[in-house]
């Protein structure tokens, strides 16, 4: 590549050399750590994301810990699911894209163009989808322009939907949207919003073995995010712990 | 082949540098000051949207006065390095030190081997965080870099105006109190009417990035 790299992060790692890059193989049994389940939907104030904490290697449990859901900028968060080396990765370029983009140009991408963005980077990482290491991100932010919640799903061509209630990705996202699909209503108030999100998350859990749900032993919960017009909120710890408590004893 | 007429190198020096200064003096000036919360940057702006003051990283801010394509890419080249540091390595690793030097570097080459010299001063300051000092480091257009203590100013009639902010400088002072100082040192120094107010603020404990561009500017 020759010439200005412009607005673009990305670019500018290419021009350097540095942008990260996978050598790929044959196609092989490659193990790498998978995410799991991720959800977020729309409610009366914007949105709210929800991922569950462990990381799977076959049928070993790699991280019970690990982090799935991320702030993107202010007013956006990104979830993955798949491959998590891969996954991680794309959040910290995409995180640091969307914040190059912003100082150099005084204002913040649209939601749009955030997602589009987001769209054109999977869609990179197509070759490695060939070799089995899939990335799936889930993308939803406050549109400061129409001042709504959106909401956004991708598949792994760079694919990208925007979704009008609620998604879910990720091994467990079949039994968390089967759940979403009776208990979701639209323009649902925060607390409610907050509790169908955490319960779909223990349904998927529940059904899907690689899904961590809440640990309130070890202290592990889930990773909780909101996006509404004062922009993004994160790691309400007592409230969620409550929430996850009250849904584990109604499973019980 | 035509024969260049020999310049001593102190005379080729000397007019650069008068180049350099003229061009710099006919701009406005902006000021840098420690308050009790982190650093105050201001400056004499006429415009909304032409910011002479901006953000580079998650605590350091760049303030630039002169020419505006020049200061304008020596910006970007800032955030350019600043964002690819932070991402190679870790986001405490971009510091304002490193920064300046870089924009000393640059500066220094561009005077000493190209067709004229950037008319621009910058100006870098870092915000300190868990008990960390701050940071005020100017460079002049032939890429002289001095670390600065407590306030200083940088553009036309910047010695005067810092000689006035030293004067009311009080780093417990706050951000209020701060942009006061500064407006009374300005109009004590320029004796005219200033024509509209750009400020910024690094401010620690506002979370990761501590830059926040002030909409309301009362200081009469």
């Amino acid at each position: 590549m020759n010439g200005d790299p412009g607005v673009s992060f990305t670019d500018l790692l290419a021009e350097l050399g540095k942008l990260p890059s996978w050598e790929t193989g044959p196609a092989g049994d490659l193990a790498a750590p998978v995410g799991t389940t991720v959800l977020a939907l729309r409610y009366a104030d914007g949105v709210v994301m929800v991922g569950d904490r462990q990381a799977t290697e076959g049928h070993t449990i790699a991280h019970r810990r690990i982090q799935k859901v991320f702030p993107a900028d202010q007013y956006s968060a990104i979830a993955i699911s798949g491959t998590a080396g891969l996954a991680i990765e794309l959040v910290r370029l995409f995180q640091t894209e969307l914040e190059h983009y912003e100082k150099l140009e005084g204002v913040r991408l649209s939601l749009e163009g955030k997602a589009n963005y987001l769209a054109r980077m999977v869609r990179q990482q197509l070759p490695l989808v060939f070799q089995g290491l899939v990335v799936v991100p889930l993308f939803c932010g406050f549109d400061e322009h129409e001042q709504v919640g959106r909401l956004y799903t991708f598949d792994v061509v760079g694919g990208r939907y925007e979704e009008q209630d609620y998604a879910a990705t990720g091994s467990g996202g079949r039994e968390a949207k089967s759940y979403l699909k009776t208990a979701y209503r639209p323009d649902m108030p925060e607390p409610e919003a907050l509790d169908t999100a955490i319960r779909a998350l223990i349904a998927a859990a529940e059904e899907d073995t690689a899904t961590g749900g809440p640990d309130l032993q070890r202290g592990i919960l889930p990773n909780v995010v909101k996006v509404t017009a004062d922009g993004l909120t994160e790691g309400e710890d007592d409230r969620i712990a409550d929430i996850a408590r009250s849904a584990l004893e109604d499973v019980r | 082949m035509s024969m260049p007429f020999y310049v001593p190198p102190e005379q080729l020096v000397k007019d650069r540098a008068e180049y350099a200064r003229k061009g710099i003096a006919r701009g406005r000036a902006i000021v840098a000051v420690e308050y009790a919360d982190g650093v105050l940057l201001m400056a004499e702006n006429p415009s909304d949207t032409l910011h002479k003051i901006s953000e580079i990283y998650d605590r350091i801010a760049f303030a630039g006065v002169g020419k505006y394509n020049e200061f304008e890419a020596l910006r970007v080249a800032g955030i350019r390095h600043a964002d690819v540091k932070g991402y190679t390595y870790g986001r405490t690793d971009v510091t304002a030190k490193g920064l300046a030097n870089a924009f000393s570097q640059t500066l220094g080459t561009i005077f000493t081997h190209e067709m004229k010299p950037y008319e621009v001063e910058v100006l870098i300051a870092e915000v300190g965080v868990n008990g960390a000092p701050n940071h005020l480091y100017k460079i002049t257009y032939d890429g002289t870099l001095t670390d600065e203590q407590g306030t200083c100013a940088i553009g036309g009639q910047a010695e005067a105006l810092t000689e006035a902010m030293r004067a009311r400088f009080d780093p417990s002072a706050s951000l209020e109190a701060a942009m006061r100082n500064a407006a009374s040192a300005f109009r004590e120094v320029v004796e005219r009417e200033i024509e509209g107010w750009e400020a910024a603020v690094l401010e620690r404990g506002a979370g990761r990035r501590c830059f926040r561009r002030l909409e309301q500017i009362d200081v009469d």
